[in-house]
C-alpha cells in the first residue's frame, strides 16, 4: 500500500475509533476520559513535510472536533503535537547522515522500544496535558486537572501500546535490492 | 523586503503553526460562549451523514431496551383513553365553572407540539454531551425546544439546528442549568451536572427542613420556557447534608438512559416567543419604573 492510501485509511480508522467506540463508551471513572485519534499523527511516514504533518494534524483534530461539538479543542491540541512530532524525532534519530531515511515510519522497530516508548510518552503527554488545560480554564479544579492528565496519558499510552502490539507494523528496509 | 521574504520562509512551519493554534483556539472560544459553533450548521450535514449511517448499524443493538420504553409509555397512554371512562350519570360533575372549563375540549388552547426524531449520535464520555438528531430547520425544530426520551423522561435542550439536524445538549453537560420540583413535597431546586462518571445529576437548594427522602421522584419545574412541567427527570439516590450551608445536596439518577437512547421527542413551546417578550418588557418597564 502506498503512503496515501495508508494515510488515508488511517485517518478514516482512527476518527471512527475515537467518535463512534471511545466516546460513546459508557465512561468508565471520572479521571478517565480515552484520547487516543493523534496515534494518526504518530503513525505519520518519516518522509511527509513538517508542514504537511502539521495540516494532517490540524485536519484530523477539526473532524473528531465536528463529531464531538468541541470546536477547537482537538483541532489546538493535535496541531500542537504535530508541530512538536518533528522535534522529538530528531532527538532520537541517528546522528549518521541518514537519520531514520531507510524507515517508513515511527514504530518499536524503526525507533526501538525505548526511545519509542518516550516518543509516545512525550505526544500524548503534550497532547493530553493542552486539553485537559483548555478544558480546566472553563471548568473544574486544578488538582483534579493533574489527575486527570496523569491517567488520560496513562489510558492514551496503554491504548497506543496494545495497537502496536495487534497491528505489528512491518518495517521494510527501503534498500536498492528492491 | 528580501529579509522579510527570508524570515518567512525560515519561520513558514512555526508560522503556520501559530495560524492554526489562533484559528483553533478562536473557534474554541467562542463557541464556548454562545452554544453555536461556527460552521457547526453546515458541517452538522457532513457529520449527519456518518452519523445515520453508523445509526443503521448501531441501532440493533439498542432497540431491544427501546422496545421496551416504547411500550411502557404506549401503556400509560392507553389507560387515558376516554373508553376507559364511564360517564358518571347521577352525578353533576359539572359542578362549578372551573370543572367545566376543562372538560369542555373546543376551550382548550394547546401550548405544546411534540414531534418525534432520531437520536444517530450521543457521546457520553466528555464532561460536554450532545446528542445529534436527525431533524433540522426543515422540520420545525428550533434552538431552546425541550428534548424527552422515548419513555417521557428529559433529557436535553436543543442548541444548535442545522438544516436537516440538530444538536441537542444533554442533561450530563456541565452548563446544563434547570429548575426542578420534588414531586413528593413540592420543593423547587436547581439542577447540575458536576462531571462525574457515575452520571449522577446534583441538586441544589433544597432547604434542610424539607422532608425529602431517597426514591423520591424529580419531575421538571414549570418556570422553564422549554418544558412541560410535570414530566419526570430523575429519582434521588442519596442526600447529602452540608454542614457549611443550609441546603441540602440531592444526588439524582436520570430517568432517562442516556447510554441507548434512541426515539426521542422534541416538544416545542408555541407561546415562547410571546412568554420571552412579555419577560423582557416587564424587565424594562420595571427597570425604567426604578430609575424614575
Amino acid at each position: 500500500m502506498s503512503n496515501l492510501t495508508k494515510t488515508i485509511l488511517r485517518f478514516l480508522l482512527f476518527v471512527f475509533m475515537q467518535v463512534y467506540v471511545l466516546n460513546t463508551m459508557p465512561r468508565l471513572h471520572e479521571l478517565i476520559t480515552p484520547y487516543y485519534y493523534f496515534i494518526f499523527i504518530l503513525w505519520l511516514p518519516f518522509t511527509y513535510s513538517r508542514a504537511l504533518v502539521l495540516f494532517l494534524s490540524f485536519l484530523i483534530g477539526i473532524t473528531v472536533d465536528y463529531f464531538n461539538m468541541s470546536q477547537g479543542l482537538f483541532a489546538a491540541a493535535a496541531t500542537l503535537v504535530g508541530f512538536i512530532r518533528p522535534f522529538i524525532i530528531n532527538l532520537f534519530a541517528p546522528k549518521d547522515a541518514t537519520g531514520f531515511s531507510s524507515y517508513k515510519e515511527p514504530s518499536i522497530q524503526s525507533m526501538g522500544t525505548s526511545a519509542f516508548s518516550i516518543y509516545i510518552l512525550a505526544l500524548s503527554f503534550i497532547h493530553n496535558f493542552y486539553v485537559l488545560f483548555l478544558e480546566w480554564l472553563s471548568f473544574g479544579s486544578f488538582i483534579l486537572f493533574l489527575m486527570k492528565v496523569l491517567s488520560t496519558t496513562l489510558i492514551s499510552v496503554v491504548l497506543i501500546f496494545i495497537t502496536e502490539l495487534i497491528y505489528p507494523r512491518k518495517q521494510s528496509y527501503k534498500t536498492n535490492k528492491v | 523586503m528580501r529579509n522579510i521574504s527570508l524570515f518567512i520562509r525560515r519561520y513558514a512551519i512555526f508560522i503556520a503553526f501559530v495560524l492554526l493554534q489562533i484559528l483553533s483556539l478562536y473557534l474554541l472560544f467562542t463557541t464556548q460562549k454562545i452554544h453555536r459553533a461556527k460552521g457547526q450548521g453546515i458541517m452538522s450535514n457532513v457529520t449527519g451523514f456518518f452519523n445515520n449511517q453508523y445509526h443503521k448499524v448501531e441501532g440493533f443493538f439498542t432497540m431491544k431496551a427501546e422496545n421496551k420504553r416504547i411500550h411502557a409509555l404506549n401503556d400509560s397512554l392507553m389507560n387515558l383513553l376516554a373508553t376507559n371512562f364511564i360517564a358518571d350519570k347521577d352525578s353533576t360533575f359539572i359542578t362549578s365553572e372551573n370543572t367545566f372549563k376543562v372538560l369542555d375540549s373546543t376551550k382548550q388552547t394547546r401550548q405544546y407540539l411534540w414531534r418525534t426524531a432520531l437520536v444517530i449520535y450521543n457521546s457520553v464520555n466528555s464532561n460536554r454531551n450532545y446528542l445529534q438528531i436527525n431533524k433540522g430547520a426543515k422540520d420545525g425544530i428550533r434552538d431552546d425546544m425541550g428534548v424527552f426520551s422515548s419513555d417521557g423522561s428529559l433529557v436535553g435542550k436543543v442548541v444548535n439546528t442545522g438544516q436537516n439536524f440538530s444538536e441537542v445538549m444533554s442533561l450530563l453537560h456541565i452548563m446544563n442549568k434547570l429548575n426542578i420540583l420534588v414531586k413528593r413535597t413540592g420543593t423547587r431546586g436547581i439542577l447540575e451536572w458536576e462531571g462525574n462518571a457515575s452520571h449522577l445529576l446534583t441538586i441544589e437548594g433544597i432547604p434542610k427542613s424539607d422532608s425529602v427522602k431517597v426514591g423520591d421522584t424529580i419531575i421538571t419545574g414549570n418556570f422553564s420556557l422549554s418544558y412541560p412541567a410535570d414530566k419526570n427527570v430523575g429519582i434521588v439516590q442519596a442526600i447529602l447534608k452540608e454542614s457549611n450551608t443550609n441546603f441540602l445536596k440531592l444526588k439524582v439518577s436520570p430517568m432517562a438512559d442516556f447510554s441507548t437512547i434512541k426515539n426521542v421527542f422534541v416538544v416545542e413551546n408555541l407561546f415562547i416567543n410571546e412568554q420571552k417578550a412579555l419577560d423582557d418588557a416587564t424587565k424594562k418597564k420595571i427597570d425604567a419604573s426604578v430609575k424614575k
